[in-house]
C-alpha cells in the first residue's frame, strides 16, 4: 500500500500527459472562445449611417427581418478586414445572403475610402466611432462576423477574419442551421 | 559560411552530448573508472561546441546576414545594435539555442567545479544533464534550426516585435532560462542519487548551491518580466497570472520549498524522499513552462508562435523525462532509508510547513493553468481561469506562510521551546500590530485584506532582522562583542535574513499596488490639468518625433504636488514600427519611491485636439522591485557562504558510517 504513494506522482502526470496529447491532436484552438450571446437576441442599439456614405444606419430592428444576416464589424485601419474583404463580397453576391456592418472605432473619411476602394456590398452599415456598440456584442477584436438568424436572434460567431477555406466549413453551415 | 559552422558545431555537439550521457553512465553502472571520467571533457567539449554555434548565430544577427531565414524574419538592419543582439533569442529558434547553451554551461561547470564529487555520482550528473541536451539539441536541429538559409537573400528583415525591443525583455530571457536550465542541475543530482540508492548530507550540501543559484537567476528573470509587463505593456500591472507568467512562477515556488527541504535533508538527513521528488517536479515544471508557451496549448500574450509538429517532439521529450524520472522515482524512493525523527514544533517541522504550503500553492496554480485544458479535454467545454481564481486560493496560503516565516529561522532543530521563541518576537508582534491597526485606520474602510497583509509583512520584516539581532547579542552585549559575532555569523545566516527581509518589502509593495491603486481615464485637451492623489498633471500637447526605426507621438505633462511645487516632466509615448505596422504604448513612469505616477496616452479625438489619457498613482510599486533585489542579493549571499563550497561535514561521515563514497572535501 505504501508502494502505490511512490506511484501517485508518475500516474498524476500520466493523466496530465494523455490530456497534453489530445490537446495537441485535436488541433483544438485555445483562443477560440464561444459567445455568451450564442441564441440570444442581438443587444439593443441604434446607430447612425457612415458621415459621408450614403448607406442607411443600422440598428436592432434592422436584424429581424425574417432574412438570416450577416452583421460584419470591420474598420478602415485594420489590415485583416481588407483581407476579408473580397470573401464578403463573394458571400453576399454569391450566396446571397444579406450582408449589414459596424464600422467599428473609425474616422468617416476612412470608412469612406475603404469602401471605396475595396467596393461596399453592405446593405446597411452603422457608424460606431466610440466602440460603445461593439462593446455590447462582447467583441474581442476587429474583424469579428456574427450570424443572426430572422427573428433577430445571434446564431455564430466568428472571431477574426474568414479565411476563404471557413466559407465552406464554418460559415455555410451557420447560415443553413440558422435558416432553419 | 559562419552560419553553416554554427550549424555543423551543433550537430557535432548533439554526438558529444550522446557520448557523455551513454559512457559514463555505463561506467558509473559497471564501476570503470576510465568510463566515468569521460563524463568531464565530454561537458567541456559540448560546452566549446555550443558556444561557437551560438556565437554564429549572434554573428548572422549583428551583420545582420539576410540570407538566414531567422536574422529576415527577427531583425532589421535600422535597429538598434542592442536589439540586434537581443534578437537573438526573442525568437523560437534562437531561444531555444539560448536554453542549449545555457544547459550546456551548467553542464560545464558541474564538469569543472565539481572536483570534490564522488566520481560516480558526477559521472551520473553529467551524463543525465547530457541526456536533457541530446533533447533539446534535437529538437533544435530537427524542428527549429535557427541556421536555415534563404534564396534570394532580402532586402531587409522583417523587424524584431517591437514590444520586444526593450532594455528589460532584452535581458529578461536570459535570467528566466539561467533558472529554468538551473534547476536542470538539482535535476540530474536527483536521478544520479537515485540511480546511487543513496542520499546524504553530503549529497544535500551539493545540490543547495545550484539549486539556490537557479534560485537566484529564477527571481531575477521573473521581477524582470514583470517590470516589463508594468511599463511596457501600459495596463498599469505587473502581474496577470497569465498562463505564461504562471508556468514560471511554479518552478520558482517549488524551488522556493527544495531549497528549503534540503537543509533538512543536510542537517537532519531527514525528508529525503520528499527533497528527490522536488527536484525532480522543479524541473519537471520548467520543461512544462517550455512545453506550454512554444506548443501554443494555452492562450497569452507572449505565446511564441505554434507548431504542432514541435508540440509533439516537446511532448515526446517530457514524457520520456518527467515519465521516465517518476517511473524510476516510484521504484527506487521506496529503498531509501528515511533519516532523523523531529518533533511537529521545530525547524524541521517549520520547513515541513513551508514545503507543505509551498506545495500546494503550486498545485493550484497548475490546477488554475490547466483547468481550461483538462475540462476541455473531457468534453466541459471552454472556460478561462482569470485572475479573482487565483487571488481566492493563492493569498490565503501565502498568508500563513508569510507567519510561519517570522519565527521559522529562529526554531531549534529537533524540538523547539516556542514560548522562548515567541518572546524574542514581542517587538516584531507590536510592529505588526501598530502597522495593521495604522494601515486599517488610515485607509478608512479600505480591504481588510490589505491591512492584514500589511502588518504580517512588517511581522516578517521586523522578525527577520531579529533572528540576527538575537544572534549578534545586539544590545544585550557590549558593541564590539556584537561586532565579532556579527562577523562570525556564516553568510547563509545573512542571507536568510535578507531573503525573508527582501520578501516581506515585495509583499508591502503588492498589497500597496493592488488595495490603493487610484486610475484616471480622461479625454484631456492641450493645456487642461487634472488632479490625480494630490497631484496636478497639466497636459501639454503631443508631438510627432521620428525614432531609429519607429515613429513617435510623443505627450508631455507637467506634474506638480499638492503645494504646486514642481515634480517632472512626464512623456508617455505612442510609437508606430513600421516595418512590423505594429503600434506599442510606453508608459511615461515617475517615481517618488514611496509610489510611483504612471502616465499613458491612447488616442486622439476625432474632431478636437483632445487625447485619451490614463493615469494612475501606484503606491508602493518600487517595494516590489526592491523587495526582488533584496532576495536576489540573499540568495548570492548565501551563495557565498564557505559551507557551501566546501564539501560535506566530517560529522556526516561518522553518521553514517556505511558511505565509503562520501569523500572528504579539501
Amino acid at each position: 500500500m505504501r508502494y502505490l504513494l511512490y506511484f501517485l506522482p508518475l500516474v498524476i502526470f500520466c493523466g496530465a500527459g494523455v490530456a497534453f496529447w489530445w490537446a495537441l491532436d485535436s488541433g483544438r484552438d485555445p483562443s477560440r472562445l464561444p459567445s455568451a450571446l450564442i441564441d440570444r437576441p442581438a443587444p439593443e442599439f441604434a446607430l447612425p449611417p457612415i458621415e459621408g456614405v450614403d448607406t442607411p444606419g443600422l440598428a436592432s430592428g434592422d436584424l429581424a427581418t425574417g432574412e438570416v444576416t450577416l452583421v460584419n464589424v470591420f474598420a478602415s485601419w485594420c489590415v485583416p478586414c481588407r483581407a476579408e474583404h473580397p470573401i464578403l463580397v463573394r458571400l453576399n453576391k454569391q450566396e446571397g445572403i444579406r450582408l449589414v456592418g459596424i464600422n467599428y472605432q473609425d474616422k468617416p473619411e476612412d470608412a469612406a475610402r475603404f469602401l471605396e476602394e475595396l467596393t461596399n456590398p453592405y446593405s446597411r452599415i452603422g457608424a460606431d466611432p466610440q466602440g460603445r456598440v461593439g462593446l455590447d456584442w462582447g467583441l474581442t477584436g476587429v474583424p469579428e462576423t456574427f450570424v443572426v438568424d430572422g427573428t433577430g436572434r445571434i446564431r455564430y460567431r466568428h472571431v477574426g477574419p474568414i479565411h476563404s477555406s471557413e466559407v465552406e466549413s464554418l460559415i455555410l453551415p451557420a447560415v443553413e442551421e440558422a435558416r432553419k | 559560411m559562419i552560419p553553416e559552422l554554427g550549424h555543423f558545431a551543433l550537430i557535432l555537439a548533439l554526438l558529444v552530448a550522446t557520448a557523455q550521457t551513454v559512457v559514463p553512465l555505463w561506467g558509473a553502472h559497471r564501476g570503470n573508472a576510465a568510463w566515468m571520467a569521460v563524463a568531464g571533457p565530454s561537458a567541456v567539449a559540448h560546452l566549446l561546441l555550443v558556444t561557437v554555434s551560438f556565437a554564429a548565430l549572434t554573428w548572422a544577427y549583428v551583420v545582420s546576414d539576410f540570407t538566414v531565414v531567422n536574422v529576415v524574419a527577427n531583425s532589421h538592419s535600422a535597429k538598434p545594435m542592442l536589439y540586434k543582439i537581443t534578437g537573438v533569442w526573442g525568437n523560437h529558434e534562437g531561444s531555444m539555442l539560448l536554453w542549449i547553451l545555457i544547459l550546456a554551461v551548467f553542464g560545464g561547470a558541474v564538469a569543472l567545479f565539481g572536483g570534490n564529487l564522488p566520481p560516480s555520482l558526477k559521472a551520473r550528473v553529467i551524463a543525465i544533464q547530457g541526456l536533457i541536451g541530446i533533447g533539446f539539441i534535437s529538437f533544435t536541429i530537427f524542428t527549429s534550426n535557427p541556421f536555415e538559409r534563404v534564396f534570394p537573400p532580402p532586402l531587409d528583415g522583417q523587424d524584431l516585435n517591437p514590444l520586444l525591443q526593450d532594455p528589460g525583455l532584452a535581458f529578461h530571457p536570459p535570467m528566466l532560462y539561467l533558472g529554468y536550465v538551473g534547476f536542470s542541475v538539482a535535476f540530474a543530482f536527483a536521478i544520479a542519487a537515485l540511480l546511487e540508492g543513496k542520499v546524504d548530507a553530503a549529497w544535500a550540501r551539493w545540490v543547495r548551491p545550484w539549486t539556490l543559484a537557479a534560485w537566484v537567476f529564477l527571481t531575477g528573470g521573473i521581477a524582470l518580466g514583470s517590470w516589463w509587463a508594468y511599463y511596457e505593456l501600459g495596463w498599469g500591472g505587473w502581474w496577470f497570472w497569465d498562463p505564461v507568467e504562471n508556468v514560471s512562477f511554479m518552478p520558482w515556488l517549488l524551488g522556493t520549498a527544495l531549497l528549503h527541504s534540503a537543509i533538512v535533508v543536510e542537517k537532519r538527513d531527514a525528508l529525503k524522499v520528499w527533497t528527490i521528488l522536488l527536484a525532480i517536479l522543479t524541473f519537471s515544471l520548467s520543461l512544462l513552462g517550455t512545453f506550454i508557451v512554444r506548443s501554443g496549448l494555452l492562450t497569452s500574450v507572449h505565446a511564441f508562435a505554434s507548431d504542432p509538429e514541435r508540440g509533439l517532439y516537446i511532448l515526446m521529450m517530457l514524457i520520456f523525462v518527467i515519465g521516465g524520472s517518476l517511473t524510476l522515482f516510484a521504484i527506487r524512493a521506496p529503498t531509501l532509508k528515511p533519516g532523523g525523527l523531529f518533533a511537529p514544533i521545530s525547524r524541521e517541522g517549520g520547513l515541513v510547513m513551508n514545503n507543505l504550503l509551498l506545495a500546494t500553492a503550486t498545485a493550484t496554480i497548475l490546477i488554475g493553468t490547466l483547468y481550461p485544458l483538462i475540462l476541455d479535454s473531457l468534453g466541459g467545454g471552454l472556460v478561462t481561469v482569470g485572475p479573482p481564481f487565483f487571488n481566492l486560493t493563492f493569498v490565503p496560503l501565502m498568508l500563513p506562510l508569510v507567519f510561519v516565516m517570522g519565527f521559522g529561522p529562529m526554531m531549534a532543530w529537533k524540538r523547539t521551546d516556542m514560548a522562548g521563541v515567541l518572546g524574542r518576537l514581542k517587538v516584531a508582534a507590536a510592529v505588526a500590530l501598530v502597522v495593521g491597526l495604522a494601515t486599517l485606520y488610515l485607509q478608512n474602510g479600505g480591504p481588510l485584506l490589505a491591512a492584514l497583509a500589511l502588518g504580517l509583512a512588517a511581522w516578517l520584516f521586523v522578525a527577520a532582522f531579529t533572528d540576527l539581532a538575537a544572534k549578534t547579542k545586539l544590545f544585550r552585549a557590549p558593541l564590539a562583542d556584537s561586532w565579532s559575532r556579527a562577523r562570525g555569523l556564516p553568510r547563509s545566516q545573512y542571507g536568510t535574513a535578507l531573503a525573508h527581509g527582501g520578501l516581506a518589502i515585495a509583499i508591502a509593495g503588492m498589497v500597496g499596488s493592488t488595495a490603493w491603486k487610484v486610475e484616471s481615464i480622461s479625454v484631456m485637451q492641450p493645456g487642461e490639468t487634472k488632479d490625480v492623489a494630490g497631484y496636478s498633471f497639466t497636459f501639454e500637447g503631443v508631438e510627432r518625433l521620428q525614432g531609429p526605426n519607429y515613429l513617435s507621438e510623443t505627450a508631455s505633462f507637467t506634474v506638480r504636488d499638492g503645494d504646486g511645487a514642481f515634480v517632472a516632466v512626464m512623456t508617455p509615448e505612442k510609437r508606430l514600427y513600421p516595418v512590423a505596422n505594429m503600434p506599442t504604448t510606453e508608459a511615461a513612469i515617475h517615481t517618488r519611491w514611496l509610489a510611483d505616477l504612471y502616465a499613458v496616452i491612447g488616442d486622439k479625438e476625432e474632431r478636437g485636439e483632445g487625447w485619451t489619457v490614463r493615469i494612475y498613482y501606484e503606491p508602493l510599486v518600487p517595494f516590489l522591485w526592491l523587495g526582488s533585489l533584496v532576495m536576489m542579493l540573499g540568495g548570492i549571499v548565501s551563495l557565498s557562504d564557505r559551507r557551501l563550497r566546501v564539501g560535506a561535514p566530517r560529522q556526516a561521515k561518522t553518521r553514517v558510517p556505511a558511505g565509503p563514497a562520501v569523500q572528504p572535501a579539501e
